[in-house]
């Protein structure tokens, strides 16, 4: 039984480990393999899961949505509901290894689509908005549709994950024979919930991928929060919820990443008190702004976009977090062990402070559709007019 | 030194903020033109100005003011001198709605008609003694739980002949204050208890300044408006509603 | 032959005095202002009339040899389901006086109360609970409109804001002082509040009896109040504080306005409120300037005209059975936060009926309110203060996880300094020295006492709060708000759990 009919939060310890190659140069899977299953240790078996940044070359502009689906009926109304929002250019299973340890698999399939906007909606949303159109769609796919989820929806990327060791689960995927210039991967050690497929991670939205070690105590009034916007939690884990704020912070707010990383978070009142004037002012207005985005409680995380990774660490460091870097590689990990496994000899290894965020991005122009958040982003329309017109579905809160 | 603006194409929150920067400047007087429906004219304006407004101004003219005189060569809508401390509000034409709510000091002198729940509340304060005059006619509730002050209505420059000089339930609730009127009211548009009186001589002599002021507003000649007999409505009670409570 | 007065036959309490203890010492006399306690000259010993007193327990309190037990009355009328003796005695009053019944306090029903049947969560293993002992532990509070996000640029190596924040209030502690106006309580009680909000870090407010002259130095911790007497409201007084509070209801009696009797005007009353002495200070239900919401949003601008834009302007309104839909107007019409006052919310003085039988619980309001302006996509817009039956700083959590930004607390503040709840503040007679402006009554509870009781009873409960939340793994108190995963119901049906949002315990 992978689909949890409760809706209740899991809650979970674990391991996690990254890797990203600035050049944009291949690394091949089973680097990843290696690091994350040195820390098997952290995790129990009920889930782990990969992603990986350049897989999809060839259909780099495209958005590359992988789907899992409890059976044939779920697919079939996946398929249906793309057939109908979006251009699929390429669809197949996603290819799997039989592993006997894993039971009750669910179906995956990948498909390749760009969004077809209908009638009105086409004057409204401008190139830009793809990105919008594909948050709503996997929104309602994940809402509306029983036993089928999008797990992954970015451009060149993809996330492979379920309920098993890091083993068994890069086994199935055959995780080996991708090669990518960002890896990340998780081990999961749940505690009060069984796993279920979906609620391992990376969890993602369009190329945000995240993977957390810890428990976000502030998930109820963070998952407020993103409904406000209109991006539904239903996976069931507090970890989502990281994936979408980043997503409205850096993508909708235009917030660069380190202030988007603040307000994940924030600096005490203490230390913000002892600011400079114009200092001051900044951290204030991120904090009484995004109160409702701040993440509290124990967590290390990984966040991976294409063009970069970030590692963070809550504000009192409650998880554990280390970083190195050999030549172009940077490697971030739970466990120092976990880098030492597959980089015998780093320059620098270190461990970064509570809530700095470690942001490696990719050298300017080594891949395509490269994303860099490091000075934010222009806001291209205002938040309201997102949420009252480039939305094909209307907003429904509950 | 004064200042001259066509408010028409103007928000009233820039007019206002524009008659604030003046007064900061020094101007003495404030012309205001093209005024229509702009809210809380000189709200909350403590200075000692004088301002002439053509036009309509909207909800609350001189709200909270305490110090200016203001002259409007129009109407005025609802709620003008609204919690008014000081100062004047002169109006050569008719008055809306809750004219004068709460007002503690200063005087309203509206030529015309006034609209339902004029001077409400109005409260007085050791040399603080609001005066309302109305020259036309007035609407309901007229005076209601007044705690002060003075209201005089004369009922003479009116577009309704037909209408009776006051509305009812005039001075319900008064527990303070007086209101005068020019000629006889009918007892059953009084509030609950209370009753005409003939004019006292201080009454005479109050009412005669308060005309004699009023009357230069307007050109208006005084001798006229004392022709007819004033009677006056006085609280029955202080204590209106001491008695409705079972301990 | 004059008609009998039923209700002074049946005393509601009875002085016991323990004659071996007494010394006779008639500090019980002195004591009591209801007169309860007599010296008979003739047989040189105390009396006492049962059935003027009210309970207050200050002789019992005050007596130098603990002489005094005040207890309920002992005799019983026969048990009835239905007719209870609060109902029989009510029956009495009216039928003696024929007037309405008058109380203070807030509603005295035993309904159900909400923040009763709500559990907290705390961390076990899964993540660490935090210890505020030692660890940081963060209260901070904004009040006010905020924006739904920020815009930042690059500039000389640095990021800045491009605009500004709109000004908000600041308080280190979620607890505020409720309205409560100089002239329903004295005016040291004041005092003490002032200066422990300014200690504290937070606000309290006027009510709607004007601003005393000694306190406008107190101006960054002050609310002053707008409502519909405008009692020494000008724009001084405008000014003085941080943010103006047009007071539209009062949990306690929502839809009627305020009656301040005119023996209670004294001579500082009457310069604050600026109306002669003796004269009967009368707060219309309705503001008359306001008969609709467009008509509260000119008053909400016509204040903010008049303090040109530099105070916050809150509503506050009874938590009533269409508070969400109210609430969204008031926001919407301009509020910068809506105070919802509820059911429990404590008075002077209020028709029984009114205490106890108007508005509905706090509890549900704020879910309710918080799920509204949610809903509308303008909760950002403005802040939620509840109120109402705050009686502990897990109330003041709980709140707080429900929605609310932010308390006001009036009762317990009360409490504080030494109230004991015996619901008899309109008659001005408090031997407390709290709810009187007696000259000789209010020099039993200094303004010194009243700031020391205030200030620790609000530093306890913020440390307890901090304790609560940091169990819960929080460190600060931004992610506590509208955080229903930090509570559970016990004992509550479907729909209550469905309008407040929670789960069941166990789920």
């Amino acid at each position: 039984m992978w689909l949890l009919k409760e809706k209740t939060k899991e809650i979970s310890g674990c391991g996690i480990s990254g890797i990203i190659n600035v050049r944009g140069e291949l690394i091949p899977g089973q680097t990843i393999i290696s690091s994350i299953c040195c820390q098997n240790e952290r995790g129990n078996g009920l889930g782990a899961g990969y992603a990986a940044y350049g897989i999809y070359p060839e259909l780099k502009d495209f958005y590359a949505l992988h789907v899992m689906a409890i059976d044939k009926t779920a697919l079939e109304r996946v398929d249906e509901i793309l057939a109908h929002k979006t251009f699929i250019t390429y669809q197949e299973p996603i290819p799997t290894r039989k592993v006997k340890t894993l039971k009750d698999t669910p179906l995956f399939k990948r498909y390749f689509v760009k969004p077809k906007f209908i009638e009105d909606l086409q004057r409204y949303c401008g190139e830009d908005d793809e990105d919008n159109y594909i948050v709503s769609l996997v929104m309602y796919i994940n809402e509306k549709v029983d036993g089928a989820y999008v797990i992954s929806s970015g451009k060149n990327m993809g996330v492979f994950k379920g309920v098993g060791f890091p083993s068994e689960i890069a086994e199935f995927f055959r995780i080996d024979e991708y090669k990518a210039f960002i890896w990340t991967a998780h081990n999961r050690f749940p505690t009060n919930t069984p796993g279920w497929w979906g609620g391992a991670h990376p969890f993602t939205i369009l190329d945000w991928s995240i993977v957390h070690n810890g428990e976000i105590s502030s998930y109820g009034t963070n998952r407020r929060y993103l409904e406000l916007f209109g991006y539904k939690c239903t996976l069931l884990t507090d970890t989502e919820v990281v994936a979408y704020l980043l997503d409205l912070l850096i993508r909708r707010h235009g917030l660069p990443l380190q202030l988007a990383c603040k307000a994940l978070a924030p600096p005490f009142w203490m230390e913000i008190d002892e600011m400079e004037e114009e200092e001051k002012e900044l951290y204030r207005a991120i904090r009484v702004v995004y109160g409702g985005a701040v993440l509290n409680g124990p967590f290390a995380i990984l966040f991976a976009y294409n063009g970069g990774l970030v590692g963070l660490n809550d504000r009192v460091k409650l998880r554990p977090l280390v970083c190195a870097k050999r030549g172009n590689f940077y490697y971030m990990a739970s466990e120092e062990a976990a880098i030492r496994v597959i980089c015998q000899d780093p320059e620098k290894v270190w461990a970064p402070k509570a809530g700095e965020p470690v942001i490696v991005e990719l050298e300017e122009g080594v891949i395509p559709n490269q994303r860099s958040y490091l000075r934010g982003r222009k806001r291209e329309v205002e938040e309201d007019e997102l949420r009252a017109e480039c939305q094909f579905i209307p907003l429904q809160r509950s | 030194m004064s200042l001259e603006l066509n408010a028409s194409s103007y928000h009233y929150s820039e007019v206002n903020r524009i008659i604030r920067q003046a007064i900061f400047s020094g101007e003495k007087e404030i012309i205001l033109t093209g005024v229509n429906g702009h809210r809380y004219l000189f709200a909350g304006v403590t200075s000692e100005i004088k301002a002439k407004i053509y036009g309509t101004p909207g909800l609350d003219l001189g709200c909270f003011m305490r110090g200016p005189k203001i002259e409007v060569f129009g109407n005025v809508q609802d709620g003008a001198g609204n919690t008014m401390d000081e100062g004047k509000i002169v109006v050569h034409g008719l008055g809306g709605d809750v004219i004068g709510y709460a007002m503690r000091g200063g005087k309203i002198h509206i030529y015309g008609d006034v609209g339902y729940r004029v001077g409400i509340h109005m409260k007085a304060y050791q040399d603080k003694v609001p005066v309302i005059i109305i020259g036309g006619k007035a609407g309901d509730f007229l005076g209601e739980y007044m705690a002060g002050g003075i209201i005089i209505l004369l009922g003479m420059n009116t577009i309704y002949p037909e209408r009776d000089i006051a509305g009812l339930f005039l001075g319900t609730g008064m527990h303070g204050g007086k209101i005068y009127i020019r000629g006889q009211i009918k007892e059953k548009y009084l509030g609950l208890g209370l009753k005409p009186y003939p004019l006292e001589k201080e009454d005479e002599k109050e009412i005669e300044t308060l005309l004699q002021d009023y009357c230069a507003d307007f050109q208006m000649d005084l001798n006229e408006v004392l022709k007819e007999d004033f009677i006056k409505i006085v609280p029955y009670t202080h204590r209106p509603y001491g008695k409705i409570y079972a301990y | 032959m004059p008609s009998p007065q039923f209700s002074n036959f049946y005393p509601d309490f009875q002085v016991v005095r323990l004659w071996e203890r007494c010394i006779k010492c008639k500090r019980c006399i002195k004591e009591c202002s209801y007169g309860v306690h007599l010296w008979d000259e003739k047989k040189k010993t105390l009396l006492a009339y049962d059935n003027k007193c009210v309970g207050c327990h200050r002789c019992e309190a005050m007596c130098p040899t603990k002489a005094i037990i005040i207890r309920r009355y002992p005799s019983d009328f026969r048990e009835h389901g239905l007719w209870s003796p609060w109902h029989i005695k009510n029956i009495y009053k009216q039928a003696d006086q024929g007037g309405v019944l008058l109380t203070s306090t807030g509603c005295a029903q035993p309904y159900k109360n909400y923040f009763d049947h709500l559990v907290l969560d705390a961390c076990q293993v899964t993540n660490p609970p935090i210890d505020p002992l030692r660890e940081p532990m963060e209260l901070r509070t904004f009040i006010g409109p905020k924006p739904e996000s920020i815009e930042v640029e690059w500039q000389d190596g640095n990021f800045r804001l491009k605009e500004k924040l709109p000004s908000l209030i600041q308080l280190e502690v979620p607890i505020m002082f409720a309205a409560m106006s100089y002239g329903a309580i004295s005016l040291h009680v004041h005092q003490g509040l002032a200066k422990a909000a300014r200690d504290l870090g937070t606000l309290y407010n006027t009510g709607e009896g004007g601003l005393h002259a000694s306190l406008y130095e107190y101006g960054p911790n002050t609310i002053v109040q707008c409502a519909s007497g405008r009692f020494g409201l000008h724009v001084d007084y405008l000014n003085a504080g941080v943010a103006i509070e047009i007071k539209i209801g009062q949990g306690a009696k929502p839809g009627i306005g305020g009656h301040l009797p005119g023996e209670k005007v004294t001579e500082e009353i009457s310069k604050t409120r600026m109306i002669p002495v003796g004269s009967d200070a009368i707060s219309p239900a309705p503001h008359h300037d306001i008969y609709s919401i467009e008509d509260l949003r000119g008053l909400i601008f016509a204040l903010k005209e008049a303090t040109e834009y530099k105070k916050l302007v809150f509503v506050k309104i009874a938590a009533v059975h269409n508070v969400a839909a109210i609430a969204s107007g008031i926001v919407r019409a301009g509020a910068d936060a809506v105070v919802i006052d509820g059911l429990r919310g404590g008075t002077g003085a209020a028709p029984t009926m009114f205490r106890d039988y108007m508005g509905i619980p706090i509890e549900l309001a704020i879910s309710a309110v918080d799920k509204r302006l949610r809903e509308e996509g303008i909760r950002h817009r403005t802040s939620i203060i509840a109120s109402g039956g705050i009686r502990n700083s897990a109330d003041v959590v709980k709140a707080i996880a429900l929605g609310a930004d932010a308390v006001y607390i009036g009762t317990a503040a009360l409490i504080a300094v030494g109230c004991t709840m015996c619901q008899r503040c309109y008659t001005g007679k408090c031997p407390w020295g709290i709810a009187t402006n007696d000259p000789e009554l209010i020099k039993r509870l200094p303004p010194e006492v009243a700031y020391e009781k205030i200030y620790n009873l609000v530093k306890g409960w913020a440390l307890e709060i901090k304790e609560m939340i940091g169990a819960m793994g929080i460190n600060s108190i931004e992610s506590l708000k509208g955080n229903r995963d930090k509570l559970r119901a016990v004992g509550l049906t479907e729909k209550e759990m469905q309008i407040l949002e929670v789960k069941h315990a166990g789920e």
